[in-house]
């Protein structure tokens, strides 16, 4: 059973929480005592309904003022596929819990309400979904019960929102008329619109090709920790263990190893429970070559006519997600991989404005929430892909060295 | 030219990922400690751990934070797969923070050490110095640790700041921390109690017996079935049963109920789990019972 992780962007307004709560409910996921405590919670206060926001808002804030703040994480399954939702506020002031909830994820779900049609942060979501390379994109047009199951009204929506996301870089697009709260399209297929010949959004989401979403063609292997026993009958072992992020690993493969740039060949690939014939991504296993070399945390394993960009000059998009504004000059901890180093903003190419993508090239800050294009320059080489070739290579954190806050997610470009 | 599926199932990538998350911790903390009850979720937690490093051993200790009030079948099974793994095994007690006065007691027939622990855990975490400190809990488990990072970070009184935490991305986990602070980590954060049993059912992974199906003598008390032994003395008018039960949580015995139950093997509780109606811990936890926001309350005390 594959693993499918979707993000889901909008307000409550949308309906995204009914939404949710249909898709577990209808999969027998949400729990009669998460349920009873839904609707104790929901009387006490005076909604008029249960309230299903109540079963992911779960902090004290949040439920203090009945908003997302957090990304949430829920989980459910079906007979063919076990589902991560990682459930993010759609305000634009939580631009940053987006973007971490789509940094992981294989497909994300725009909701937007049929009598509304497209909305500014509509546009947004879409936006950021294509910024971080979701690789699936699904636009929810939620509440067709109150347009009277209308196809003119969902083909209006849908053309928009394909004109826009024309211009952006969006690899595979679905759009599903639906009714959460009423349950058409979400599970199965609504007899309400009979013109809709599409599937219901959870068939959409089982069916979803993702096994194609990986990079299975540049061999990278960041080497995360090496492995050495030091004992017994392991006495001369040396393994260099890491999470593949990138091509297929096979015993007797060529390899080299950056920064060193040896070459050396592929002995085995071993795990606790056995020899494996291939490595792929995400698999974490220990690689064993032939020769002695050098070789620790933060090094690259990758092929020698295939070999990443190895630079300390990095070009990248970086959504900023602290109060404290970045600056150039200012001098961040990055985290790329396996490999810490140090990292100078040299330039703020400009500032985007994430509704109107407008590039703002006078900006001197970025602040919350505010996605910019940088020129970092980093203390040592990082070992880079560009971030739409491989989401793993081609990511980045910065830190602040004196809060050790996460100030900055960086995508390469 | 044949046609490879590069496929992974759910099993085997929540397994990848939690490898990954072990041996980043093992690369950037000096003194990690993986923190274990005997309970299922600490046994998958250590099984992961055994094959992040193998063929060495485990690079860090075990601590188990004692409350005094064990299921002995469960500190038998400690006791028996730690000398099998050749880990160290820390014994922080909550007993020890009693009698030096650090915590006081409860008192009441409701008394729980469930509490005092968090208390015997930071100390404990202080006395050795530990900069990470594993944890079993899963995210589907109750709805503040729904919210919270694989990696998170708590300040020299052992605090979480839910309204504070750390943004997590890709798989870079940040663990940086000044000296006096330290990081949870959660290598199962992803992991749902279905799973949990999936993969005990696939990797064979023994567990302490009261996880099956047995006869038990129990008291029902507050809508749960406790088990009365020297540490949950029978209230006045309170009569035992006996019953066929399994647990499904292991804690407290004062705070742990049993379900009812038949299960006898993984493949029976994989069947009883994915047709449930219950949560594990509304089903079996009293600890979690006091408020709606209980666990956000302790975990920003320094609770596990």
């Amino acid at each position: 059973m594959e693993m499918l992780r979707f993000a889901t962007a909008g307000s409550v307004d949308d309906g995204k929480s009914t939404l949710i709560g249909r898709l577990l409910y209808d999969t027998k996921s949400i729990f009669t005592d998460q349920l009873e405590a839904v609707e104790r919670t929901s009387a006490q206060r005076g909604d008029e309904y249960t309230n299903l926001a109540l079963l992911t808002d779960g902090l004290r804030a949040e439920r203090e003022q009945g908003i997302t703040i957090d990304v949430a994480y829920r989980y459910f399954a079906t007979p063919r596929r076990k589902f991560i939702v990682a459930d993010t506020p759609g305000h634009i002031q939580y631009t940053r819990n987006m973007v971490t909830g789509a940094s992981t994820a294989n497909a994300a779900l725009i909701l937007v309400d049929a009598r509304k049609g497209l909305l500014e942060q509509s546009r947004r979501h879409a936006f950021l979904a294509s910024l971080l390379r979701v690789p699936h994109l699904v636009l929810c047009v939620n509440k067709m019960d109150l347009v009277d199951y209308d196809q003119g009204v969902f083909d209006a929506i849908a053309a928009e929102f394909r004109n826009f996301a024309s211009k952006l870089d969006i690899g595979d697009l679905t759009v599903i008329p639906m009714s959460a709260l009423a349950g058409d399209n979400v599970v199965s297929r609504s007899v309400n619109m009979p013109w809709y010949e599409g599937t219901s959004l959870l068939h959409h989401l089982e069916e979803l090709h993702i096994a194609s979403d990986r990079n299975l063609i540049d061999v990278r292997f960041p080497v995360q920790y090496v492995i050495r026993p030091y004992s017994g009958s392991h006495l001369d072992y040396r393994g260099y263990a890491g999470q593949v992020a990138g091509g297929v690993l096979k015993p007797g493969d060529d390899v080299v190893v950056l920064p060193s740039g040896l070459p050396s060949r592929i002995h085995s690939i071993e795990t606790k429970d056995g020899p494996v014939a291939e490595a792929f991504p995400p698999m974490s296993v220990t690689v064993r070559l032939e020769d002695e070399i050098d070789i620790s945390r933060g090094d690259m394993i990758c092929r020698p006519h295939n070999q990443p960009s190895v630079s300390q000059d990095v070009e990248a998009m970086v959504c900023w997600m602290h109060d404290d504004p970045m600056r150039p000059g200012g001098k961040y901890a990055i985290k790329h991989t396996t490999r810490s180093a140090r990292a100078l903003v040299k330039e703020l190419r400009y500032r985007l404005d994430v509704n109107t993508l407008h590039r703002d090239e006078e900006a001197a800050t970025l602040g919350l929430n505010e996605i910019g294009r940088l020129r970092l320059r980093v203390t040592a080489p990082l070992f880079t892909d560009p971030y739409r070739v491989n989401r793993t290579t081609g990511s980045f954190i910065l830190v602040d060295e004196a809060t050790n806050a996460t100030v900055g997610a960086g995508m390469i470009l | 030219m044949t046609t490879a599926v590069y496929e992974l199932g759910h099993l085997d990538a929540l397994e990848a990922e939690s490898v990954h998350v072990f041996r980043e911790v093992a690369a950037e903390f000096e003194r990690p400690v993986l923190l274990f009850s005997g309970g299922k979720d600490s046994i998958v937690m250590l099984h992961l751990a055994e094959k992040a490093f193998w063929p060495a051993r485990i690079p860090f200790p075990v601590m188990h934070v004692d409350t005094g009030h064990n299921f002995p079948e469960v500190l038998e099974y400690r006791d028996r797969r730690v000398a099998e793994m050749g880990v160290q095994l820390v014994i922080a007690s909550v007993q020890e923070s009693i009698d030096s006065g650090r915590v006081r007691e409860q008192r009441g027939p409701r008394a729980s050490r469930n509490p005092l622990q968090t208390v015997t855990l930071l100390d404990a975490i202080e006395k050795y110095g530990f900069d990470a400190a594993f944890g079993g809990a899963r995210r589907d488990e109750e709805k503040a640790r729904a919210k919270e990072r694989v990696f998170s970070f708590r300040d020299e009184f052992g605090q979480w700041d839910p309204k504070n935490q750390r943004p997590e991305l890709w798989s870079l986990y940040n663990g940086r921390h000044a000296r006096g602070e330290h990081i949870r980590v959660f290598p199962l954060s992803n992991w749902t109690e279905l799973d949990i049993w999936q993969y005990i059912g696939r990797e064979r992974i023994p567990l302490p017996s009261i996880y099956f199906a047995h006869r038990r003598t129990l008291v029902a008390r507050d809508g749960m079935l406790l088990w009365p032994c020297a540490h949950l003395p029978l209230l006045d008018g309170e009569q035992t049963l006996e019953a066929t039960v399994r647990y499904r949580t292991v804690g407290d015995v004062t705070c742990t109920g049993a379900v009812e139950s038949t299960a006898s093997t993984v493949e029976d509780i994989v069947a009883e789990v994915a047709a449930t109606r219950l949560t594990e811990r509304g089903a079996t936890r009293a600890d979690d019972r006091a408020s709606e926001a209980a666990m956000e309350d302790r975990k920003r005390e320094g609770y596990f």
